[in-house]
């Protein structure tokens, strides 16, 4: 019987199985944030045991609130701070150099296929994108992780999604993502790894790859899974150059973590997106999905284009697409936060940001702030957003607020009507 | 050292309860764990629900429905239930991060299946619930007023393993 990538990550890093089925794992990085690691590193503190395993294969970052907002965010960012130069971290981004973790550390070229990656950060599973097994964990596993360089886990089986055809235009990965979670039901993945395969998937840029392993937790799974291959290759390549002869090398030591073709599934799930149209999410949970053409006509107060699902320079470049010319309705507060430094200079550079700015948008630095209503950007009760997130819980963006999740396309045409509005309609009009 | 299970129970009967309800993210700029007790279960979208009821303040167990703790990766969920001696959880099921979290806690997230669970809430509709929980035995015992119930549940003998320990942090480094 052949492996699913899981399967063959999971054998490459086996450390101890103290019962069975218990698995703990040798991890290739643990990445912090400044709203989980505090409390690990106090802890550690209080034990005697301020100590890190491997100061290179741990990475922090402040993302959550950035530029701190209060002193008990200022504190939080410098328990971060001072820990990362007490161990003498070499990759800490602060602010100016920071952005959401789940952008940034990829971009930094950390993710690699067949890596164990950990983080305090439930969409630590954009990483699988990589042909990683990356997975989100809470402060306690973040903290042992740190001390030992192991974390624990049941053996997952895997949900492997073959997805055929080809995407029409204006229906992106968040699109077919909305679908799969609104298919699967929000714990349809619950311990189990969803296995992207496919044309569509192989056709997808690294962007979009994260885009469709990022909502993996939204059907509860540990980490969204794509083949590594030559797309992969492509985007590490500034990073790896020096370890490998050519492109052709890399590609061949990255296949070794692709799944077997006579690997075992708990579940296969099909699905010819030829005729998939841009989704949107209704009500509090993930897996309320409809088509946008069902919701259209949705008041929409607030638009947000940002955050690990949706704040790369391609979501960008997509909303900018269909704001170029246009501006929101006088009755929408626009705002675009670039997920990392790097994406907010080249956006400058494609002049994607003078297109938001004279669209109407607030342009803001890059942080997760109202992703999860912790900075910038909350609703007011009663109040909707048309967001690019990825969580639509009740009070989420706010309390008394509606977050409906939808792509960068969709949020940007949503903002120019002020209602929930199909892009495609929009840009129709633009061709005639 | 092994936490204490059991007490007066709480019944929240829903499923996808997820973690920005248990303790809203504007909480989580706390550095200690005692500072969230206030807050638990502030957003919990439940019809007559009242998290600042006594019944809830002062409950020791919550009996609850599928995917319990959805969401973020947020152990403030499990340490809101600590602060608030709430330290056994029982549901139809988990979503996998919150499960991992208690059990690292040293705290039981125990499962049952739905026709168990249909049981625990009857019973909760007769009068109010306490629960005796025995790890070793992986039994409970389920009381209101002259009514009683008894169940056995099963956890993985790592979790167990985690539950004695006193959490992972112990069970890891004694060993790693």
């Amino acid at each position: 019987m052949g492996q699913t990538t899981a399967e063959k990550i999971f054998a490459a890093h086996l450390r101890d199985e103290p019962f069975p089925g218990a698995k703990v794992l040798d991890l290739d990085r643990v990445l912090c944030h400044e709203i989980t690691t505090p409390v690990a590193i106090a802890d550690l503190e209080w034990r005697g045991k301020d100590r890190v395993f491997d100061n290179t294969k741990i990475k922090a970052v402040i993302d959550h609130v950035t530029p701190s907002k209060d002193s008990k965010t200022a504190l939080q960012a410098k328990i971060l701070r001072d820990w990362a130069k007490r161990h003498d971290l070499a990759d800490f981004f602060d602010v100016g150099r920071n952005g959401v973790c789940n952008a940034l550390f990829p971009e930094k070229g950390y993710i690699r296929p067949g890596f164990t990656v950990i983080m305090g950060d439930s969409h630590t599973c954009t990483h699988g994108a990589f042909g990683a097994f990356a997975a989100g964990v809470g402060t306690t596993d973040l903290e042992v992780g740190i001390l030992k360089g192991v974390c624990a886990f049941r053996e997952p089986k895997s949900i492997r999604v073959n997805l055929t055809g080809s995407l029409p235009p204006g229906v992106f990965a968040k699109d077919v993502i909305l679908f799969v979670i609104g298919e699967l039901g929000v714990n349809g993945a619950t311990d189990r790894v969803i296995e992207f395969h496919g044309p569509v998937v192989n056709a997808l840029s690294m962007d979009q790859r994260m885009t469709l392993c990022n909502m993996a937790i939204e059907a509860g799974g540990t980490c969204g899974i794509c083949q590594p291959d030559m797309t992969t290759v492509d985007y590490l390549w500034p990073f790896i150059q020096d370890e490998y002869a050519d492109k052709q090398s890399a590609l061949t030591d990255f296949s070794r973590w692709c799944a077997d073709e006579d690997a075992d599934y708990d579940k296969v799930f099909d699905l010819d997106v030829s005729d998939l149209e841009p989704m949107v999410t209704y009500d509090y949970k993930p897996d309320c999905v409809k088509k946008v053409q069902e919701m259209a006509g949705t008041r929409v107060d607030q638009v947000y284009i940002g955050s690990c699902t949706n704040g790369r320079i391609e979501d960008l470049r997509e909303a900018a697409a269909v704001l170029k010319g246009r501006k929101l309705a006088d009755s929408v507060r626009g705002i675009v936060s670039p997920a990392t430094p790097q994406i907010f200079t080249q956006a400058m550079s494609e002049g994607l940001m003078q297109v938001f700015m004279d669209a109407g948008f607030c342009v803001t630095n890059p942080t997760c702030g109202a992703c999860l209503g912790m900075s910038n950007g909350v609703l007011a009760e009663g109040e909707v957003c048309a967001a690019t997130t990825n969580r639509n819980f009740n009070g989420r963006m706010g309390k008394g607020g509606m977050v409906h999740l939808m792509s960068p396309a969709t949020a940007a045409a949503s903002g120019v009507a002020g209602v929930i509005t199909d892009a495609r309609e929009m840009m129709k009009d633009t061709a005639a | 050292m092994q936490k204490k299970f059991g007490g007066s129970t709480i019944m929240l009967d829903r499923s996808d309860i997820n973690t920005d309800e248990i303790i809203p993210a504007k909480y989580l700029t706390e550095v200690t764990k005692e500072a969230l007790k206030p807050y638990m279960l502030e957003d919990l979208n439940l019809e007559g629900f009242d998290p600042q009821d006594e019944k809830v303040k002062s409950c020791s167990v919550i009996v609850s429905r599928e995917n319990f703790g959805c969401g973020s990766s947020r152990e403030h969920a499990p340490w809101v239930f600590e602060v608030n001696d709430v330290h056994t959880i029982i549901a139809e099921s988990y979503a996998r991060i919150f499960r991992q979290n208690m059990f690292n806690c040293g705290m039981l997230a125990i499962e049952l299946p739905k026709g168990q669970i249909d049981k625990l809430f009857a019973l909760g509709a007769t009068g109010d619930v306490t629960l005796e929980v025995d790890v070793e035995a992986q039994q409970l015992t389920a009381t209101a007023g002259s009514q009683q119930e008894n169940f056995t549940f099963e956890i993985s003998p790592f979790d167990k393993a985690l539950v004695k320990a006193g959490g992972w942090v112990e069970f890891a480094d004694a060993r790693y």
